[in-house]
């Protein structure tokens, strides 16, 4: 159903940084959505987790302060939506994408794909974004559905299926996984992931994200208790060993694809 | 003199091949680059490692370096002899070794030995000496107070109690009256390109040329000057010829070329020891001779880098003995052997050539080092391989700057080079009268309290009507400062035109002049401390509520600012207006004055390490900065003021308009490299767009450091491990060893904002 009458798009943000330089292709404006319902005991942004908290902003005020920094952009920056979980507020991306593109810039959402679903309405309006959505960072916090569970009290069963979706419609994609010691640093899951992400036809990127230990203050701050205490970064070889089993080399699409 | 027959045929050697017709006819080496350079848009794999030679060279530096470390940082020293080009016997790195140098000369007749140079004050020359243990020459004590007087000498004669006030309590300070002004660049690419003696018999015709026949106080004072640089070309002579070279004559081919060259810098550090001595731009002007070289097969890649390596080699080893308020103000040991490379030309050629890569690559042939002060002349239109090869040697070595060349060639041409910290000048056509910097955070508390120093609690400034309101009124406080800034303008410009009278007087630069046009342009470079607190000052006044601290005689040394205000560094329109017109306005103050030798008024936001000893004599402002804390540096935002990431800041800063500061934006960014990029390629890429995008929108400078803060705290803590030994980081205006900054400075550079989102 379309509005008559034209509403301001509006959408709660976390904050946003001017330089992201880690998240998609080149130099990126990001934006922190509000709202997240996994809890990985990894989560360097905990205070992202509340949804409905944050700061109510129109999708015209975020898109006018991005355009500060496109100067910066060159061929294949942009601005990049995380979180939280973006997914949880279709509404606004769309909006946003949907006004970015039209001005050429380049749109990539970071997400887990917790919310993913084919139901209704979610279905059609996911479909209605991935218009309008050049690339996807697409998390797989574990491959297995045991573990997945354990880290970040969530089941991992729809969060395949979109991965397997978004390669089913040729979405690129950038396979993002954390390696956490103890928790996802195992050769035997690592293969299995590798397995897992072979079978998909869309992977640009695979990166290997060595967990760290700087979001842990804000766990202090929030008077909750740190569920890695006394876990250090994996070690460099370890690190390795993770590349070299998922291949990461291999995805090279990420150095040719234009927008 | 030769006949005109040997100049013709020692010419048609040395030019050989060389395109052109002006630069033959007249000193003109800009022609010369133009008719004769060849862009290079390769990438870095020509690039080959050092040679045998420069590894052992580089091996003995680094243990002298370490020996002068080890003693107190001065290796050795000179009390018996005053310094002037041609006075000490030839010095090797190692007298035993010393065929093995391509490029020779040094400042003594020893490595790392210091020159007693006692012209800018005998006072500091010999206090110098005493410091380090040394004693001073009581034969020269008796010289340079009974009969000869000194620059700094000269200026105390002429200050005025008012003068001397203002300077006491640090409102104006680090002047350069108890050290040399430098920042003077010879275009000393003239001694390679055409031989002395025919620099010599241009000045003789410009003496000849000099006034219309009325003796008036500016024709005598250029006679004289004009005959002192001939003299000093004539000792240049023989200092090299001390070293087994003619030099009367063109240099011949690309080694010489580069020792000619740097004979003539040579001649200027063994004669001045000005806070910036800077070789200037000559990257593209060598390269001419290496490609003749290489083509004709007398010289190879390994040959060229070896003769870049040298010479820098020699960059790093320029010393000079200093006081220690000098090492407070500039921490480090700094010479400002600024090396200006890259850059357009107007032509729209890029003016990279290899040899521009050669001089990056001596930051991996020899590892990272502060001097020569590099300095990449940037545009978003310069060749990507470069680009990305300044990039990656940032990214590893931390050691390099980068300046707008789209807003400098606009008032400078193509030929101009950095003559300090971030300055520009016209090579061979320019001076400056260097003069430091008033703080104007200081200002805004006498504004507030009618000319009372807030922590001498003396009169400094003119008894204005002070506020008496508990809490500040912004249209009040505006009145106040404008006028009080006028009062700042009027005496700073005063007490510079006193000192460069008293330092063209007793300290003439004739070495340095003699290499530049007789006919200068001459530029008057005042500069601005504390600029972010007055903006954020201004800002708390404006948007928040700020209430007055008053002590018990009612005087004002502390504020209490209640609610929210924006702050410069965040992109945010409300702040950075305040920046705008604060530059605008003290600008407007200073032209309206008259400026020694009519020369053009200029001013910087730039502050060197000096702001923390600024930051010492500045109370608290109404922007949070408790009294005695650092300024923040040049035209950084102050510390945790930035909230929205690193291109907001930068966003922040390119709004000053570059027109409005000729001498110069200086603004240091300290990047994590895990915040650049996940692995190099993407750190490269993205840096390169950062650059891209900040002067793309007119930003003047940027000094990039990628590295973690936990990299500094562990230096700090641990200065004696190997690998700190040449951690080289970038502070306001020049880059300096780690290690040898004090505690305080280190401090400083640690608490500052470092952009490390992951």
């Amino acid at each position: 159903m379309t509005n008559l009458v034209e509403t301001k798009v509006t959408g709660f943000v976390h904050s946003t940084e001017s330089f992201g330089s880690v998240d998609g292709p080149g130099v990126r404006f990001i934006i922190f959505m509000q709202g997240c319902r996994m809890r990985c005991q990894f989560c360097h942004n905990p205070d992202t987790w509340n949804i409905g908290a944050g700061r109510e902003r129109s999708t015209d005020e975020l898109l006018n302060e991005a355009l500060k920094y496109r100067p910066y952009w060159g061929q294949k920056g942009g601005i990049t939506i995380s979180g939280g979980e973006p997914l949880l507020q279709l509404d606004f991306l769309i909006d946003i994408f949907k006004k970015a593109k039209a001005l050429g810039i380049n749109t990539t959402i970071d997400t887990c794909g917790k919310p993913f679903t084919h139901e209704e309405p979610f279905f059609s309006k996911f479909n209605e974004l991935m218009k309008y959505t050049d690339l996807l960072l697409f998390d797989i916090k574990h491959i297995d559905n045991e573990q997945h569970k354990i880290l970040t009290t969530q089941s991992n069963t729809n969060i395949l299926e979109m991965a397997t979706y978004l390669s089913d419609i040729g979405k690129p994609v950038w396979i993002r996984h954390v390696l956490v010691p103890e928790r996802s640093d195992y050769d035997e899951y690592l293969i299995r992931l590798d397995k897992f992400i072979k079978t998909l036809k869309n992977v640009d990127r695979v990166e290997i994200l060595p967990y760290h230990k700087l979001g842990m203050y804000k766990w202090q701050d929030m008077g909750i208790d740190y569920p890695l205490k006394g876990i250090d970064p994996p070690t460099e070889e370890r690190v390795s060993n993770a590349k070299k089993l998922l291949h990461t080399s291999d995805y090279r699409g990420y150095l040719t694809r234009s927008n | 003199m030769e006949t005109t027959k040997d100049v013709a045929v020692t010419r048609a050697h040395a030019w050989d091949g060389f395109k052109g017709r002006i630069w033959k006819e007249e000193i003109n080496t800009r022609d010369f680059i133009k008719n004769n350079y060849t862009p290079y848009e390769g990438n870095s794999s020509f690039l080959v490692d050092p040679s045998d030679a420069t590894n052992e060279l580089w091996g003995k530096l680094q243990d002298l370096q370490k020996q002068e470390r080890a003693n107190g940082g001065v290796l050795d020293m000179d009390a018996d002899t005053v310094s002037f080009s041609n006075a000490f016997a030839p010095g090797y790195i190692d007298e035993k070794a010393k065929d093995s140098e391509a490029i020779v000369g040094l400042q003594t007749d020893k490595p790392l030995k210091r020159a007693f140079m006692p012209f800018g004050g005998i006072k500091m020359a010999e206090e110098a000496l005493t410091n380090y243990g040394y004693e001073p020459n009581p034969k020269f004590h008796e010289i340079f107070t009974k009969y000869h007087k000194t620059h700094n000498q000269g200026v105390f004669d002429t200050y005025t109690p008012e003068i001397r006030a203002a300077r006491r309590n640090k409102i104006i300070t680090g002047l350069p009256d108890t050290y040399g002004r430098g920042r003077i660049v010879g275009d000393y690419r003239r001694v390679a390109l055409y031989g002395i003696d025919y620099l010599m018999e241009e000045k003789f015709k410009d003496h000849e040329n000099c006034g219309d026949g009325t003796m008036t106080d500016d024709v005598i004072q250029l006679r004289e000057e004009i005959t002192d640089q001939y003299n000093a070309l004539k000792r240049m002579k023989e200092m090299a010829a001390s070293y087994g070279f003619d030099i009367s004559v063109p240099a011949v081919n690309a080694k010489e070329a580069v020792q000619w060259t740097y004979f003539g810098y040579l001649a200027a550090i063994k004669e001045q020891n000005g806070a910036a001595m800077s070789i200037g731009r000559i990257s593209t002007f060598l390269d001419i001779y290496i490609q003749r070289d290489i083509a004709n097969g007398t010289l190879t890649e390994d040959g060229a880098q070896e003769l870049i390596d040298h010479l820098v080699m020699k960059l790093r080893m320029v010393k000079f003995a200093r006081i220690p308020s000098y090492n407070e103000l500039f921490t480090g040991d700094p010479v400002w052997a600024t090396l200006s490379i890259g850059g357009m030309g107007v032509d729209g050629r890029s003016m990279v050539t290899k040899n521009d890569f050669r001089f990056l690559h001596t930051l991996e042939n020899m590892g990272p080092s502060p001097e020569p002060n590099l300095t990449v002349l940037y545009s978003s239109r310069l060749p990507e391989t470069f680009k990305d090869y300044a990039a990656k040697i940032s990214i590893d070595t931390s050691s390099i700057q980068y300046e707008n060349d789209d807003v400098m060639r606009v008032t400078w041409g193509d030929d101009y080079a950095i003559c300090c910290c971030v300055s520009a000048t016209q090579t061979g056509k320019e001076m400056q009268f260097f003069g430091a910097r008033a703080n104007l955070a200081k200002c805004l508390t006498y504004a507030i309290n009618g000319g009372v120093d807030e922590k001498n609690k003396v009169q400094v400034g003119p008894k204005y009507q002070a506020v008496t309101s508990e809490y500040l009124d912004y249209d009040e406080v505006m009145e106040k400062y404008e006028n009080m800034m006028d009062w700042l303008a009027g005496l700073y410009v005063n007490t510079l035109n006193l000192i460069h009278h008293s330092h063209d007087k007793y300290y003439y630069e004739a070495s340095e002049m003699a290499l530049i046009d007789t006919d200068v342009k001459r530029t008057f470079a005042t500069g601005i401390a504390g600029f972010s607190h007055v903006i954020d000052s201004l800002s708390a006044i404006k948007y928040a509520k700020v209430k007055t601290i008053r002590d018990e005689n009612g005087l004002v040394v502390d504020y209490e600012t209640e609610g929210e205000f924006p702050k410069y560094g965040n992109d945010d329109e409300r702040a950075d207006e305040i920046g705008v017109w604060l530059l605008k306005t003290f600008l407007e103050k200073i032209e309206k004055r008259h400026t020694y030798r009519n020369s053009e008024p200029t001013t910087s936001i730039l502050t060197i390490t000096s702001n923390v000893v600024y930051g010492k004599a500045t109370g608290s402002l109404p922007d949070g900065r408790r009294a005695g804390e650092p300024l923040s540096p040049g035209a950084n935002p102050s510390y945790g003021a930035e909230q929205n990431g690193l291109l907001a800041s930068l966003n922040s800063v390119a709004k000053l308009p570059y027109e409005y500061a000729l001498d110069g934006i200086s603004n240091t960014q300290s990047i994590n490299p895990d915040a650049l990029g996940h692995d190099e390629d993407d750190q490269v890429e993205n840096l390169v767009r950062v650059l891209d995008g900040y002067f793309d929108q007119g930003a003047h400078h940027l000094n990039v450091n990628v590295f973690g803060k936990e990299k500094l705290v562990d230096a700090m803590e641990h200065p004696e491990k190997e690998e700190y030994a040449n951690f080289t980081i970038r502070v306001s205006g020049y880059a300096v060893k780690f290690i040898d900054l004090t505690r305080e400075q280190q401090m400083d550079v640690i608490s500052r904002t470092f952009h490390d989102r992951m």
